[in-house]
C-alpha cells in the first residue's frame, strides 16, 4: 500500500502568516493569546488569538479576487495559496480540495452580514475556495466538531489509499464568532486569562482563530523539507455524553491503541505526544487517565493550545503541521502557563523548550459528538 | 485486489414515512418534522425518552438509524453520515437566541446541538458503538465520498459493517437515507447501486 505524507503547510494566525514565521515565534516562546474588548463578539472581555485583519486584507489584496469573499475564505484562501505555490504541482483530475472546519461562515446569520444567508452553506465554502485556484472536483467537506482537522488529515489518507486522488489539498479554518464564544460562555468555560492545560490552575479554555493548510501526498517527489509519513490514525466515539468527555477516556484510549496497532511501531517510539489539552477540567483529567491507560504516562506531552486557544476545526491540523516542525527542529515546544499537574494521573508536560532527538509524534484530539481521533507521524 | 462489499439493508425518512428495505414501515398525513417524528416514535414502538430533548437533525438520524440497527448484534459499526445543511436548522434558531444583547439567552443544551456529528454521537449512545465516526457536508446527496471511504474503511479492518448515508434537515425540509455496508448482504456496494437505493422511496 502507499506510504502517505504531510509535505508543503501554510499556518495563518496571530503570531504570523506562514508556519516559518510562526513556529519561530513558538521556538522564542511567543504566546499568540491576549485579551480583547470587541462587543460585537461578546459583551465581557475575552482572551482569544485573532488574525489581523488590515494585514489579512492586504495578503488577500495580492491574490486578485474577482469577487467578494467573506473573511473565513480569504483565510483560507491566503493560506491556502501559500501552500500551493510552494507544492508546485498541476491541480488536475488526480488533486483533491479537502475543508476542514466546524462551523465555517456562520458569521453571515449575523444581521449585520453583508452576505446572504445561504453563504452559510458548507458547500458555498467550498465552491468559493474550488472556483478561486481552478480545483477539477468539487471540495470534500468534513465537519466532526474539534476532531475535524485532525480527522481530516486520515480523511486525506484514506481517500489516496482508495485511490481516488494522488494528491489533496488539506484546509481547515474557524472564526472568533458572537455564535461560538456566546456558547462557550454559556457554558462557563471560557477564562480571561491565557489557558493553562493541564495546571492544577488552569480556569478554562480561550477560542482563537487560525487557518491552516497542508499538500497531503502518496508521491515521494512532492515533499517539503520538513514532510512527515502518517503511520497510522483511528478515531472512536466515547459512545457516553454528546457534550461531556468519558470519565474513563474510553474512546481517546481505543483510538490511541488502534493507531499505535495500525502504524506497525511500539509506544516507546512515541517521543512526543501533541495533546488536546483544552485546559477545561473534564478534559483535561480524560486525557490523562486514557494517556495513563495506553502506557504513555512518560511520554512529553504538551499543548499547543496555549499558544492560540482552541481553534476548533482547525485546531487539529494546526498542531499537526507545528508537530511536523517540532520534529524537524528536534525540539520539543513548552506547554505555556503550565506549573503544576492537576490531573489525577501522572504526565511528563514540557514545561521548557528543549532541544531533543525525536522522530515519532502521536497528536490527539477529542470534541463534542464524544469523538476522539489520534495520528501517528514519523519524520521523513 | 479490491475486496467486494455489500449492501445489508436500508432505510428512508421522507414525506411522512419510513421504510426498511423500501418497504414501508409507518406513514403519516402529518406534514411538520415534529409532529411527524412524534407520531413515527410513538407507532414504531420506541422507548428512548431522550429522543425528545434531540435536535431536529439528531431525531432523523436516530429514527433512520434505529429502524435498522434495532437487532443488530454487531458493535464494531463506523458511522459515516452526510447532508446539505450541516446543523444549520438548529444553527438560526440559536442565532436568534442571541442577536438581542438586551434579550439574550444562549442555552448550553441548544449550542451543544450546533454540529452535525452530534447525530452520530447519539446513534452511537443508543447502540453502544465506539467506533469511527466521520461527517461530510455536501450541496447534495453522492455516493461517491461515502463508499470510498467505507470501503477504506473494511479494509484496514477499522470496522466490521458502516453505517452510511445521508441525514439531512433545513427549515422544515428532512430527507434521511441510511444503508449498512457488510461483507455480506443483498445489494453491492457500488455507486450505482447506492443511488439506485437512495432513489427507490423518491419515486414513488
Amino acid at each position: 500500500m502507499d506510504n502517505v505524507y504531510l509535505s508543503h503547510n501554510n499556518i495563518l494566525s496571530s503570531l504570523g502568516f506562514d508556519s516559518f514565521t510562526v513556529i519561530d515565534s513558538i521556538e522564542k516562546g511567543n504566546c499568540g493569546l491576549s485579551v480583547y474588548n470587541d462587543n460585537k463578539v461578546l459583551h465581557v472581555p475575552f482572551c482569544s488569538s485573532r488574525i489581523d485583519p488590515r494585514e489579512l486584507q492586504n495578503r488577500y489584496e495580492i491574490l486578485g479576487p474577482k469577487t467578494e469573499h467573506t473573511r473565513l475564505e480569504k483565510m483560507m484562501l491566503v493560506s491556502l495559496y501559500d501552500t500551493i505555490s510552494k507544492s508546485n504541482v498541476t491541480l488536475d483530475e488526480r488533486t483533491g480540495l479537502l475543508i476542514s472546519t466546524t462551523k465555517g461562515n456562520i458569521d453571515v446569520l449575523e444581521e449585520e452580514s453583508s452576505f446572504p444567508e445561504y453563504r452559510a452553506y458548507l458547500s458555498e465554502l467550498g465552491d468559493q475556495i474550488q472556483d478561486f485556484f481552478g480545483f477539477h472536483d468539487k471540495a470534500i467537506i468534513v465537519s466532526n466538531a474539534c476532531v475535524s482537522g485532525i480527522l481530516t488529515i486520515a480523511v486525506a489518507k484514506r481517500l489516496i489509499r482508495q485511490g481516488r486522488y494522488d494528491r489533496i489539498f488539506v484546509v481547515a479554518g474557524d472564526l472568533v464568532t458572537q455564535f461560538i464564544l456566546s456558547g462557550f460562555n454559556a457554558f462557563q468555560a471560557l477564562s480571561l486569562e491565557s489557558c493553562r492545560p493541564y495546571c492544577n490552575s488552569r480556569t478554562g479554555i480561550n477560542i482563537g482563530e487560525v487557518a491552516a493548510s497542508v499538500l497531503v501526498t502518496k508521491n515521494p517527489s512532492e515533499l517539503a523539507p520538513e514532510s512527515v509519513q502518517i503511520m497510522g490514525e483511528a478515531s472512536c466515539n466515547d459512545a457516553n455524553h454528546i457534550s461531556g468527555p468519558s470519565r474513563t477516556g474510553e474512546g481517546l484510549y481505543r483510538c490511541i491503541e488502534n493507531a499505535v496497532l495500525q502504524s506497525g511501531m511500539e509506544k516507546n517510539d512515541i517521543d512526543y505526544i501533541s495533546g488536546h489539552g483544552t485546559a477545561t477540567m473534564f478534559n483535561d483529567e480524560m486525557e490523562s487517565i486514557a494517556f495513563d491507560r495506553a502506557g504513555l504516562s512518560r511520554t512529553p506531552v504538551n499543548s499547543l493550545k496555549s499558544y492560540f486557544g482552541h481553534t476548533l476545526g482547525a485546531s487539529g491540523l494546526l498542531e499537526s503541521i507545528i508537530g511536523m516542525h517540532s520534529l524537524h527542529r528536534n525540539t520539543l515546544f513548552a506547554s505555556l502557563g503550565f506549573k503544576e499537574l492537576g490531573v489525577s494521573r501522572p504526565m511528563n508536560i514540557i514545561t521548557e523548550t528543549t532541544k531533543k532527538d525525536i522522530n515519532v509524534f502521536l497528536k490527539t484530539a477529542s470534541g463534542f459528538g464524544g469523538s476522539n481521533t489520534a495520528v501517528i507521524f514519523k519524520k521523513v | 485486489m479490491e475486496k467486494p462489499y455489500y449492501i445489508e439493508s436500508f432505510s428512508h425518512v421522507n414525506n411522512g414515512g419510513v421504510s426498511v428495505n423500501g418497504t414501508p414501515a409507518f406513514k403519516t398525513l402529518e406534514t411538520d418534522f415534529k409532529s411527524v417524528m412524534k407520531a413515527a416514535y410513538k407507532e414504531l414502538g420506541l422507548d428512548y425518552p431522550k429522543f425528545f430533548k434531540m435536535d431536529n437533525l439528531s431525531k432523523l438520524g436516530f429514527l433512520a438509524a434505529e429502524v435498522i440497527l434495532k437487532d443488530e448484534s454487531e458493535k464494531n459499526i463506523a458511522i459515516v453520515f452526510s447532508n446539505r445543511a450541516a446543523s444549520l436548522d438548529t444553527d438560526r434558531g440559536y442565532q436568534d437566541s442571541i442577536k438581542d444583547a438586551t434579550q439574550y439567552y444562549p442555552s448550553p443544551s441548544v449550542f451543544v446541538y450546533t454540529l452535525a456529528n452530534i447525530c452520530m454521537g447519539e446513534i452511537s449512545i443508543k447502540h453502544k458503538i465506539h467506533s469511527e465516526n466521520c461527517f461530510f457536508v455536501m450541496d447534495e446527496f453522492s455516493p461517491e465520498t461515502l463508499s470510498s471511504y467505507a470501503s477504506q474503511l473494511m479494509d484496514e479492518n477499522k470496522a466490521e459493517k458502516v453505517l452510511c448515508g445521508w441525514v439531512d434537515v433545513d427549515n422544515e425540509k428532512y430527507d434521511a437515507f441510511l444503508y449498512v455496508v457488510a461483507k455480506k448482504g443483498t445489494f453491492v456496494h457500488s455507486d450505482a447501486e447506492i443511488n439506485r437505493l437512495y432513489k427507490t422511496t423518491h419515486e414513488q
